[in-house]
């Protein structure tokens, strides 16, 4: 389809690629954000989560160059059809892609106000949640580079693997906090890393849903969603 | 595409397995297609595509081509177009038509609009003639620019003043419906502007059906869409649809700029 048919212009098909590469780029970068924010939070690496905080400004770079040049090439190419909800779909992705970026940096920044000794077992968990969250994020980045609808069905259906682990901690940190006064402010740092690690869940729904929109024209349905096998299975498992 | 939402309900003209033959060669090929007074219709296709011809066929202007035949069936308000029994000047003075290039008489500015009402009979007195005249050229957003010059000639109008005054000549017989074969593509980007604005006018008052080889343009005045490509028609929608989102692999190559 649209991949292999190129435009009679072909100016317009290289700033389409360019356009490509850079959420790709941007993408990128958020999933190693997230990556080593987590690495950091995990270890108490303080040089590593540093890092995180100051390669965000590349992301921020890298969306203000997605945004100049998508409203360059709307001006200058009018773009129709796929091509047109292409362009209004990168706006929207690279303004989601950079909320990860922020939510990773965010991550990043309570490594070094939490006490470096951890105390707490949630850590564990959260390192299995960001897990699920870094794929769900990849893949919803895969899925815009290869057109794909179906996986991006897929991203939003395993999203509510996210939410339920996020409803698991909730509940142990509160359970902690309860039980001892002096794990409340380690517990209130992993609650928001927790909710930040949800937030980049929904966002990468977010991508999914633009993902199909390009792909197909329409708005992914909820019913859209219910129709994948996993759900289905999920459903089943519950029922059983 | 669902059938309902695309139901012209009271359609003012009505084609069914349209073909088009200029001698051997097929035009247009079985082509079906409604057209309403409340919605501006574009055709839209690359050159060659059969959009004119189809357009030309609405009016019987094709009858001036020797070799063209015409089959299948096009009715105005239930009457068969082309039925022994229609006649072609009354025809085309319900079914008026804008072309490419303007091409005013080479008469007064008066006369140029004025000239069919008079042969039709529709303005008796030089009165009635008058307002018959002021009516049109107000209609057509020229009025202001004329009104102090009527005795000039039509040909000394600018581009953008010649074409408004061709669309005042069509709406002067007080047409039911009115072709236009890309009107602006002489004009420049206000002119264009101007008849843009005059098409949005007229909506409602009369059906209009409008060639263009602009997309930007069939976007901007129509309400429906119809892709003709090789003499078929393609695709037809609403015009929103067509542009964000086309049904058929082959509208969206044309209309993203991937065809050929």
């Amino acid at each position: 389809m649209a991949l292999t048919n190129d435009h009679t212009v072909k100016a317009f098909d290289e700033d389409i690629n360019r356009l490509r590469g850079l959420i790709s780029e941007m993408g990128g970068r958020a999933e190693q954000a997230l990556l080593q924010a987590m690495t950091a939070l995990n270890k108490g690496d303080l040089d590593l989560a540093a890092q995180v905080v100051r390669d965000d400004k590349k992301i921020d770079a890298l969306e203000a160059e997605v945004e100049q040049l998508t409203v360059q090439t709307i001006a200058l190419r009018a773009p129709m059809a796929d091509d047109l909800r292409e362009m209004i779909a990168a706006l929207k992705i690279v303004s989601v892609v950079e909320r990860i970026g922020d939510y990773a940096k965010n991550i990043a920044k309570r490594v070094a106000l939490m006490d470096q000794t951890r105390s707490i077992e949630a850590i564990p968990v959260l390192m299995s949640m960001s897990n699920i969250v870094v794929e769900l994020v990849h893949d919803a980045l895969d899925s815009f580079a290869a057109r794909d609808a179906e996986l991006a069905v897929r991203v939003t259906v395993r999203d509510k693997n996210v939410d339920d682990f996020y409803n698991s901690i909730f509940r142990t940190l509160v359970t902690f906090m309860m039980e001892n006064p002096k794990y409340i402010s380690e517990s209130a740092h992993l609650l928001f890393v927790a909710k930040n690690l949800e937030r980049m869940g929904d966002h990468a729904t977010n991508i999914a849903e633009m993902v199909y929109y390009v792909v197909t024209g329409e708005r992914m349905e909820e019913r859209e969603r219910g129709e994948t096998p996993e759900e289905s299975a999920a459903a089943e498992k519950e029922q059983g | 595409m669902t059938q309902e939402d695309l139901t012209i309900t009271d359609p003012k003209m009505k084609a069914h397995g349209v073909n088009v033959f200029y001698g051997e060669k097929q035009a247009i090929k079985d082509v079906s297609i409604d057209v309403g007074t409340d919605l501006v219709t574009a055709f839209i296709g690359p050159s060659g595509c059969g959009k004119s011809t189809f357009l030309r066929s609405l009016n019987r202007m094709n009858d001036t081509v020797a070799s063209a035949r015409v089959t299948g069936q096009i009715e105005l308000d239930g009457e068969d177009i082309y039925a022994p029994s229609m006649d072609v000047v009354q025809l085309r003075a319900r079914v008026g038509m804008v072309f490419q290039k303007p091409n005013p008489f080479p008469k007064s500015i008066y006369d140029n609009v004025g000239y069919g009402p008079r042969i039709h009979g529709l303005a008796p007195s030089k009165a009635e003639l008058d307002l018959v005249v002021e009516r049109a050229l107000v209609r057509a957003g020229l009025w202001d620019e004329v009104k102090d010059r009527l005795g000039e000639s039509g040909t000394a109008l600018s581009g953008g003043q010649q074409q408004r005054l061709c669309i005042a000549r069509a709406i002067a017989v007080d047409p039911e419906v009115i072709l236009m074969d890309e009107p602006c593509s002489a004009l420049d980007p206000i002119a264009t502007a101007k008849i843009e604005e005059l098409i949005h006018e007229l909506r409602g008052k009369y059906a209009i059906v409008i060639v263009t080889h602009n997309m930007q343009q069939a976007a901007r005045v129509s309400q429906r869409t119809a892709f003709f490509h090789l003499g078929t028609l393609v695709e037809y929608g609403k015009t929103t649809d067509i542009f964000t989102n086309p049904k058929q692999e082959r509208t969206k190559d044309y209309i993203t700029g991937r065809y050929g």
